[in-house]
């Protein structure tokens, strides 16, 4: 046994330690995230508050641990939504082609054709700002671009003779799908995935940033972001710790999709 | 004093950069003005990049250790950059395998044309363009003047290697290097472009270097001809001494790989046809999109055949001709715009009663064993995954099958674990056959089965199948391009042309006295083997001298 590419070694560490964090953040924190003390207002990083204290005097880093388990769950259920929908919705329109295709796609497109965001935006006004809301509203803002890069690999992949030996072997069309067709749509989504994760993490502190996110005084990484704002000359540390978690965990995501790409295409395997 | 040596290649040794791996290993050459000389040799001989070394075009990871290579007395090693962008195009033209990438699809082939010449040659854009003209109607394009507006993509694969040999002779060079010029065209295109080739050169007193796999094919235009064999020369000569006395075993076995006709086998007479089909025509739609439709295309004409018990049935004709159509339409890849298909005597259609029957009892094997086993699945699974549909059968009676149908195509259990890419091509085309075979299909159909194989690998493998097909007994109708294969192969032939069948017989009546224009254009294009005396093999060409064949060949 090889050991694993440092790319995935890299990415693995960095990702174990975003996930202990959220799950660590979640039993016990250095402070109390929400505790409000006018005392020891934008206090800078120190040998107390290791990543110093907000304009109410909150905690950084007990806010960002506690963020960490927001952003990370909301990010992946919405990825998790989204890739399933897509993958779904692909799959068909590529393979049954035919009015299935037509139609579901025309609606794909009429959804690609919105800015995701503004998008999520309308869907969060009805749905109004909670956590659930933001998944579902940034899931569906996220789902025909799953549907066309799935249908695209569909596409190539139906014309392929082994989907035809599938048929003349007697195998039902779903089976086919599910058998050959997907399994061979992992490489894309994979990369899709991961790529993904990053986006709804940014459109997720966009959101917060803009005020429709998950609503203070809950922290997320965005929303702390947002709040720095104001505060940027006097403490800069406000802004640069959430904006460092966001964008080590999308190195990490990266990393780790890569080597997981490659993993799972046998092959990559023993060459 | 002009020299009447072109090329000198000395000791060439080329290896991976990377790993040290040799892959041309101190190969030596050489060729006069105006030669013909072919360099035959399998799929990783080491040809093509020997060929490639000569214009200093051998892909970056590959690295020239040593020897020398000198064209018109220069060594092609010290010459500059620049030196070497005259020398290719303008001295050494080169002619690709696949006519489809060859030419760029989003440029004019007048500009194309237009390219070489302006950069190679001082003529003003009216002379450039009377050359050009010129060239393509000596090349047999019909239209020159509106062939210059057009792309690609308007012009068939054989046109399209017609313009390419006219793009490179154009520049009228020394020596022309043609990779596999042919391999991907017709039998009959292939003759036409050949012939084509052969001609322009001659006039010029350009020198021809043909790589191919083809020994046939080379022997039939080279004078000269040198074989290699895992990046060595291993033998070297005049063609038809090479041919007549081949010295080094490699040489043999290749001529001995060659596809020749074996005496015609018996086959019990039957009460009644396993498949038939009755008046089949097959419609392909045209694009379809909400606002417009366009005019679809008749594939298939009404085709009536049947296919006796136990019978090799092969289907020949050209690209275009419908052969795959009617396949796929038989094994129910493909709904019939009308006609009727019999299996065992009985009416069957998708969802119909009996048509699960004939869905397990009709098999397929495809062309391209590349595509046609799911990468993701080992070779055990991709053999079991065809004994699916068969609940008379436990898990551990699969497996034993799986196992016995392995050894029976000639790998061992051992292979079953393996994913299809650490295969090679004819590895998996056994498995591909291991697949159709499993269930012990009463019919199977081969699409172009041992097209995309080299030339010993595709004799062991009709060997496999003819093996296969003695002991199971199936019924096949076999699908393919290439007469040679088929007249090794079948019982009985089918000749299609445009969709129509346009003549049927038996293989010995078909092959010796066939009565259509078409067909014998067929025959034209392979030669018929005699084995000498010294394990060699003559060629005769056949319909050489035949009118009718000439004017359509130059038509």
């Amino acid at each position: 046994m090889r050991l694993p590419a440092p790319n995935a070694i890299l990415g693995g560490a960095i990702i174990g330690i975003v996930i202990i964090c959220a799950l660590f953040g979640a039993i016990w924190t250095p402070f109390d995230p929400l505790k409000i003390n006018f005392a020891a207002r934008l206090q800078p990083p120190g040998p107390v508050y290791w990543l110093g204290t907000d304009e109410f005097g909150r905690d950084v880093l007990s806010r960002l641990m506690t963020a960490a388990a927001t952003s990370v769950w909301i990010s992946l259920l919405t990825v998790t939504a989204a890739i399933t929908a897509g993958t779904v919705v692909g799959v068909l329109t590529g393979y049954l082609r035919g009015w299935t295709d037509r139609i579901l796609m025309a609606f794909n497109d009429a959804l690609l054709a919105f800015p995701g965001i503004l998008l999520a935006l309308g869907l969060l006004a009805v749905i109004g700002a909670n956590k659930y809301g933001i998944i579902l509203a940034l899931g569906l803002a996220y789902t025909p671009s799953v549907a066309r890069v799935v249908r695209g690999a569909v596409l190539s992949l139906r014309e392929k003779e082994f989907v035809e030996a599938s048929r003349v072997m007697g195998n039902s069309e779903v089976f086919t799908m599910a058998r050959h067709i997907l399994p061979n749509c992992i490489a894309p989504l994979t990369v899709l995935a991961t790529s993904m994760f990053g986006w709804v993490l940014l459109s997720e502190s966009a959101l917060s940033f803009l005020g429709l996110g998950v609503p203070p005084p809950a922290p997320t990484w965005g929303n702390m972001l947002a709040s720095s704002r104001s505060f940027i000359a006097q403490a800069v540390w406000l802004g640069v710790f959430p904006g460092l978690c966001i964008s080590l965990t999308l190195l990490g995501i990266n990393l780790l999709g890569d080597a997981l790409r490659d993993k799972l295409d046998p092959r990559m395997r023993g060459v | 004093m002009v020299s009447t040596e072109l090329l000198s290649v000395e000791n060439l040794r080329l290896a991976v950069a990377r790993s040290g791996l040799e892959v041309v290993k101190g190969v030596s050459f050489s060729m006069a003005r105006g030669e013909i000389v072919g360099i035959v040799g399998e799929s990783g001989s080491g040809k093509t990049l020997a060929a490639r070394a000569i214009m200093s075009l051998e892909p970056p990871a590959i690295r020239r250790t040593s020897g020398s290579i000198r064209f018109n007395g220069q060594d092609v090693a010290q010459l500059s950059p620049s030196a070497l962008r005259q020398l290719r195009g303008a001295n050494i033209g080169m002619v690709f395998q696949e006519p489809m990438t060859s030419l760029n699809p989003s440029m004019l082939i007048g500009r194309q044309l237009d390219e070489g010449l302006a950069l190679h040659r001082k003529l003003g854009p009216d002379e450039r363009r009377t050359l050009i003209l010129d060239m393509l109607r000596r090349v047999g394009i019909k239209d020159p003047e509106g062939a210059l507006g057009t792309y690609p993509h308007q012009f068939s694969g054989g046109m399209r290697q017609r313009i390419m040999l006219a793009s490179v002779m154009l520049l009228q060079p020394a020596l022309l290097i043609a990779d596999e010029p042919t391999t991907a065209l017709d039998a009959v295109v292939q003759r036409d472009v050949l012939e084509l080739m052969v001609e322009l050169t001659r006039a010029h007193g350009t020198a021809v270097l043909m790589i191919s796999h083809d020994l046939s094919m080379v022997a039939r235009y080279t004078d000269r001809i040198i074989v290699m064999c895992k990046g060595e020369i291993v033998e070297e000569g005049a063609t038809q001494d090479l041919l007549r006395q081949p010295k080094h075993p490699y040489t043999r076995k290749l001529l001995a790989a060659m596809p020749r006709r074996l005496p015609a086998r018996e086959i019990p007479v039957s009460t009644s046809p396993i498949v038939e089909v009755r008046n089949l025509v097959v419609d392909y739609k045209g694009r379809q999109s909400f606002f417009r439709k366009e005019a679809g295309k008749r594939a298939l004409h009404g085709i009536d055949l049947s296919i006796e018990p136990r019978e090799v049935v092969a289907l020949v004709g050209g690209s275009g001709s419908g052969k795959t159509t009617l396949g796929r339409a038989i094994a129910g890849l493909l709904e019939p715009t009308g006609g009727e298909i019999r299996y065992a005597g009985r009416s069957i259609k998708p969802g119909a009663q009996g048509w699960n029957d004939y869905r397990l009892n009709c098999q397929m094997i495809f062309q391209d064993p590349y595509s046609s086993l799911d990468p993701r699945m080992t070779i055990g699974s991709l053999v079991r995954e065809a004994l699916r549909q068969m609940p008379q059968m436990n898990s551990r009676e699969k497996t034993d099958r799986v196992y016995e149908v392995l050894r029976e195509v000639g790998l061992n259990e051992t292979y079953a674990d393996r994913y299809p890419h650490e295969l090679s091509g004819g590895q998996r085309q056994r498995v591909a056959i291991a697949r159709a075979v499993v269930r012990r299909p009463a019919f199977v159909i081969a699409d172009e089965p041992v097209s995309a194989l080299d030339v010993t690998v595709r004799a062991q493998v009709l060997d496999l199948f003819a093996d296969l097909q003695e002991r199971h007994g199936f019924s096949c109708l076999f699908i393919s391009h290439d007469l040679g294969v088929v007249e090794q192969v079948a019982d009985r032939v089918i000749v299609m042309q445009d969709g129509r069948i346009v003549e049927e017989g038996d293989r010995d009546r078909i092959f010796d006295a066939p009565q259509h224009l078409y067909t014998r254009r067929l025959l034209s294009a392979i030669p018929a083997l005699e084995t000498t005396a010294a394990g060699g093999v003559r060629l005769k060409w056949r319909f050489d001298e035949d009118p009718q064949i000439q004017t359509a060949a130059h038509a």
